[in-house]
């Protein structure tokens, strides 16, 4: 074996050992990496009350309430296969809307009610002009279709 | 591949090379940002926030694809000892480390108005911050042999390792939940409005030429370098 090809076998080796090291360790942290729990991973992950955690998902559409303070909601985050119900007090973000996703720290009450701290909107892949309102709908489903999945 | 193996070609291909990727990128980079800015409509929900995409994609691709450029400029180096490899890979260092901190920035520019926060330590945000890191550790590394101009074999291993990074960065809004929304263009088609997409490519192609530029001329630059210290060397020994 001539020593360039020597190189080239142990470069190559070497590829492949890193890139298995990278997808070993990146499955390992599968569950640690995720920013947030889903309503379906929170209700499997059986999270004790009070333990300071992250939620995602959509909003569902017609789940927001608002109390008569003004500024106390609650609203349901909903993924393909489960859904949670969530209190805020607090200003929530201007891209906060029914349909769209949100990121929301807090806690679970003993009564299993999210209260979040904190609301972040999460925005998704698509990005549509203004003008097209008459194609909002279509959107929307995308957007649903896609985070969903 | 040795037919470019020596440097006199390179310098004679690169020098007419450099300009002819120089102005057309420039003009398309000024033009896609002249239309991204004044001549695309707002966004249903972010409004004008998303004018910013025409720098911030560009820069991610340009971050991305100048470490993938590293790591196989350091395979080559490693494996066929061509001595324009090494330059090639320390050239295109310093303009990545440049469009990876772009990147960072513009993302924080965005992400306050539309999430509400200028950073989180998701996966898609944390792995372009280590890639960035990966790019200081790059550059000092490089700079570190002990002769200037010298192609340091440590930094070429280090750019194969770091390369781990890029199918993370990648992947991460699939394979972790993130605050970072998923992929708009792939393979299967996308879900930007063409409003946006045209002047996107644009941008696109307009920054990756500036890119290509830059690096010619900083490989030029550290090529005429090494010939000083050549020369410098020869007179030194009388």
């Amino acid at each position: 074996m001539k020593p360039k090809h020597q190189r080239l076998f142990l470069a190559l080796i070497a590829v492949v050992a890193l890139v298995a090291a990278g997808l070993i360790a990146a499955s390992a942290l599968r569950e640690e990496a995720s920013y947030f729990y889903t309503p379906t991973t929170l209700a499997a992950a059986n999270v004790a009350p009070g333990k300071a955690i992250r939620l995602g998902g959509m909003v569902q559409k017609g789940s927001i309430v608002r109390a008569a303070d003004g500024v106390s909601i609650t609203f349901i985050v909903q993924d393909q296969s489960g859904t949670q119900k969530v209190s805020y007090r607090g200003i929530t973000p201007d891209l906060f809307v029914e349909g769209s996703g949100v990121v929301a720290d807090g806690r679970l009450r003993p009564d299993r009610v999210f209260v979040a701290e904190s609301l972040l909107a999460k925005h998704d892949e698509n990005y549509v002009p203004k003008e097209l309102a008459d194609i909002d709908m279509k959107a929307a489903e995308h957007t649903k279709d896609t985070l969903l999945q | 591949m040795h037919r470019f193996a020596n440097p006199a070609r390179f310098l004679r291909i690169a020098k007419p090379l450099t300009p002819a990727l120089f102005w057309p990128g420039l003009l398309l980079v000024l033009g896609a940002c002249i239309w991204g800015v004044f001549f695309t409509p707002t966004e249903r929900l972010m409004g004008d926030t998303v004018k910013i995409l025409f720098v911030h994609v560009p820069a991610a691709w340009l971050g991305m694809g100048g470490w993938t450029g590293i790591a196989i400029a350091s395979i080559v180096q490693l494996v066929w000892r061509h001595p324009l490899a090494g330059v090639a890979a320390r050239a295109i260092a310093v303009p990545g480390a440049t469009f990876a901190a772009i990147c960072l920035m513009t993302g924080s520019i965005w992400g306050r108005p539309t999430w509400g926060t200028w950073w989180v330590w998701d996966g898609r945000l944390t792995s372009m911050l280590v890639l960035f890191f990966l790019y200081l550790g790059y550059i000092a590394l490089s700079n570190a042999s002990s002769e200037k101009g010298d192609t340091s074999r440590v930094a070429a291993v280090f750019g194969v390792i770091g390369a781990v990074n890029i199918p993370i960065i990648n992947r991460s809004v699939i394979w972790w939940e993130s605050q970072h929304q998923k992929a708009s263009i792939t393979l299967g088609g996308s879900s930007i409005d063409t409003a946006y997409l045209v002047p996107l490519f644009v941008a696109v192609a307009g920054f990756s030429l500036l890119f290509g530029a830059v690096v010619l001329m900083r490989m030029r630059a550290a090529l005429a370098e090494m010939r000083i210290e050549a020369r410098m060397r020869r007179m030194a020994q009388g």
